[in-house]
């Protein structure tokens, strides 16, 4: 009796294989492709970007490029050295100051804060700093820096634009400390503590250096960040045809240099427009590149 | 039974009860009034531990330093929070003239003219909603689905990591640069389209003007490519997050790949999708120098997409620079119309990842 009776439901079980006709099949394969179809139109742009740079700016790529000044509207030849060494000095300057300011606030998110009160504020404030569009920083340093003339009585320089791209890099800066450190095992800090080593023995010593790569790879990620922003260049640092001369005046930068020679009728000026793209991409996706193999490094 | 051995007076010479450990011996001997002796240790060795484990007490320079390092990273944590807060003091005080002279009608009025010095940012703010919530629309379904195939298994997963990097790699292109490419690229190869779009449905109000170069629709383009990155990389994120036992699950039940998709790992990884959207808008809204260079920077109000507009980021990087004091007064109130959209838009994405999160 019993046999019979699984014998008999066995004889009902419906066939279970594949059946690629079925509607939900067809609906889900369709769904896959789709989605594949969609990867493809977002990967896309980055290809179509890069082969046009590619090929426009790399035809123009030579040693006078690295080595002259922009013709003026009109002329022929020359290069952008002023703007490339303009890009350096500029960033330069943001990472000094984002960078000390921003490790020191998530040392303290992260080795001192309590979690609550003050430190939630400022975990709130980075988020949103973080969220602030980079024309405003533009306009801030503006409205403190440039218009008020506080720099000894300069107004656009290269200061200023640092100062705006520092504001940029700050919450990124911070955000990566923060969460490097508390990556760090807690074990490590008990045990530099308990065998007597103070505060900023432990900080400074042990759970920095073991959190390096993690926030390395956050610096370089937001230095790749900064050196490719125009937005507060374009009235903190302003842009000069010349030589950097000293930080406390305007300064070319490839990014303000791109925008203000992409919009020039002439074609040499659109054609230094391209090479200093080149020049920018190649710079930024090699530290987007040195990130990733610090991180990696990192997870080892 | 074994109390009343403790209490006895010769309790020392008895034969510890088993079971009982040492200390609860201890303990109770002491209760009974029996003292303990330290039979073994004479006294001069006890002090010489004591010199050895004696506690150091720090020296007053370490305490300095410790103090005023901590000091050092509070004043350094406190930057954040003294900047984010000058920025709005700075941008409202410089807002304020403006304020005064048109209070809310500068966000509905159209005319900016800075020859009669009459200012209404309209055009700019419909400009702003318009780039970056059409830019929404497309970059959603593109950056969700793009992110849902890179961490199902559809394909290898070699060639699911080249797309992922290829995606981040994107992102680390500057807006200026993909400005470059949309002017001397992109607009050309979509005017045709544009063409299309005007000649067969010009009588809908979005496409009634010709397309002449610069305008809305290829800034809304290139803001699709420029949130399209923030979108995926997120999404793919909060998908990675899901626990492998509710994929297990929905298909142990039978339901087919998309099925499982659509009705369990979307609906678990809701919250971190919305929020990466949400940003996303922040950051469209906030774009500047791509927008700047193909948007056509046109003061007209028109409804057209077709047509040259403007949006509150393109119209400060445009006229900052050389604006007079009216007008950089009422540039100031509409950086702080931009800054408060964009806070707004930010502190709602965080609640909402707040809300929205599942527990599972």
């Amino acid at each position: 009796m019993n046999n019979s009776s699984t014998t008999q439901s066995a004889v009902q079980i419906p066939d279970l294989g594949y059946k690629p006709w079925c509607v939900r099949n067809l609906r889900s394969r369709f769904l896959s492709v789709l989605a594949g179809l969609f990867a493809f139109l977002s990967v896309l742009p980055l290809i179509a970007v890069l082969v046009h740079i590619l090929i426009k700016g790399f035809s123009s790529i030579n040693v006078e490029l690295f080595t002259q000044l922009p013709p003026p509207p009109g002329g022929v030849g020359g290069g952008i050295g002023n703007a490339i060494l303009g890009s350096f000095i500029v960033t330069v300057i943001a990472a000094l100051i984002a960078i000390p300011i921003g490790v020191g606030g998530g040392i303290y998110l992260a080795e001192y804060s309590t979690g609550r009160g003050f430190s939630q504020f400022i975990r709130f404030g980075t988020n949103v700093l973080a969220g602030v569009p980079s024309i405003i920083a533009g306009v801030f340093v503006y409205g403190t820096i440039v218009s008020t003339r506080i720099l000894f009585g300069h107004t656009f320089s290269a200061i200023a634009g640092g100062t705006a791209l520092s504001v940029l890099m700050l919450p990124t800066v911070v955000k990566t400390t923060d969460e490097g450190l508390k990556l760090v095992s807690n074990d490590l800090r008990r045990a530099a503590l308990g065998v007597g080593a103070s505060r900023f023995v432990t900080v400074s010593q042990i759970t920095l250096p073991k959190a390096f790569t993690p926030i390395a790879t956050g610096v370089v990620l937001s230095i790749a960040r900064a050196a490719g922003e125009t937005a507060p260049l374009i009235f903190t640092a302003l842009f000069s045809p010349f030589w950097p001369n000293g930080i406390f005046d305007p300064i070319a930068t490839l990014s303000v240099l791109i925008y203000n020679f992409s919009t020039q009728p002439y074609d040499v000026q659109n054609q230094l427009a391209w090479a200093a793209s080149f020049i920018l991409v190649v710079f930024i996706l090699m530290l987007n590149l040195l990130a990733r193999w610090l991180g990696r490094i990192a997870s080892k | 039974m074994w109390c009343s051995q403790v209490n006895g007076r010769n309790s020392n010479h008895q034969p510890t009860p088993s079971g009982i450990s040492a200390h609860l011996l201890l303990v109770l001997r002491k209760r009974a009034g029996v003292r303990v002796r330290f039979r073994y240790l004479s006294a001069s060795r006890v002090t010489k531990i004591k010199a050895r484990y004696l506690l150091r007490s720090r020296p007053p320079s370490e305490k300095l330093v410790d103090g005023s390092f901590k000091n050092l990273v509070v004043v350094m944590a406190s930057m954040v929070a003294l900047v984010l807060i000058s920025i709005l003091v700075v941008v409202f005080w410089g807002s304020l003239e403006s304020m005064g002279r048109y209070g809310l009608e500068f966000l509905v009025t159209s005319n900016w003219n800075p020859v009669d010095d009459e200012y209404g940012a309209f055009t700019a703010i419909y400009g702003t909603l318009v780039t970056s919530l059409l830019a929404l629309v497309i970059a959603v379904p593109l950056g969700v689905g793009t992110a849902i195939f890179i961490t199902e298994n559809i394909i290898p997963k070699k060639i699911r990591d080249v797309i992922g990097l290829m995606v981040e790699l994107l992102a680390a292109i500057p807006s200026v640069v993909l400005g470059l490419w949309a002017i001397f690229i992109l607009e050309p190869f979509i005017r045709p389209f544009l063409m299309f779009l005007y000649d067969d449905f010009g009588w809908i109000p979005f496409f009634s003007t010709e397309p002449l170069g610069p305008g809305i629709a290829p800034a809304i383009l290139i803001l699709v490519v420029m949130i399209l990155p923030i979108i995926t990389a997120i999404s793919r994120d909060s998908l990675n997050q899901v626990p492998m036992k509710l994929r297990q699950a929905a298909y142990g039940v039978g339901t087919t790949r998309w099925g499982a998709i659509l009705n369990v790992i979307l609906p678990a990884a809701i919250s971190g999708i919305v929020g990466g959207v949400m940003l996303a808008l922040g950051r469209a809204m906030g774009e500047t120098m791509a927008v700047t260079m193909i948007i056509g920077n046109s003061n007209v109000f028109s409804w057209s997409l077709l047509a040259p507009g403007n949006t509150i980021s393109a119209m400060l990087a445009n006229q900052f620079g050389e604006a007079d004091v009216g007008q950089l007064s009422s540039l100031m109130y509409a950086a702080f119309v931009l800054m408060v959209l964009t806070l707004l838009v930010n502190i709602f994405a965080q609640w909402l990842v707040k809300r929205l999160s599942l527990k599972y």
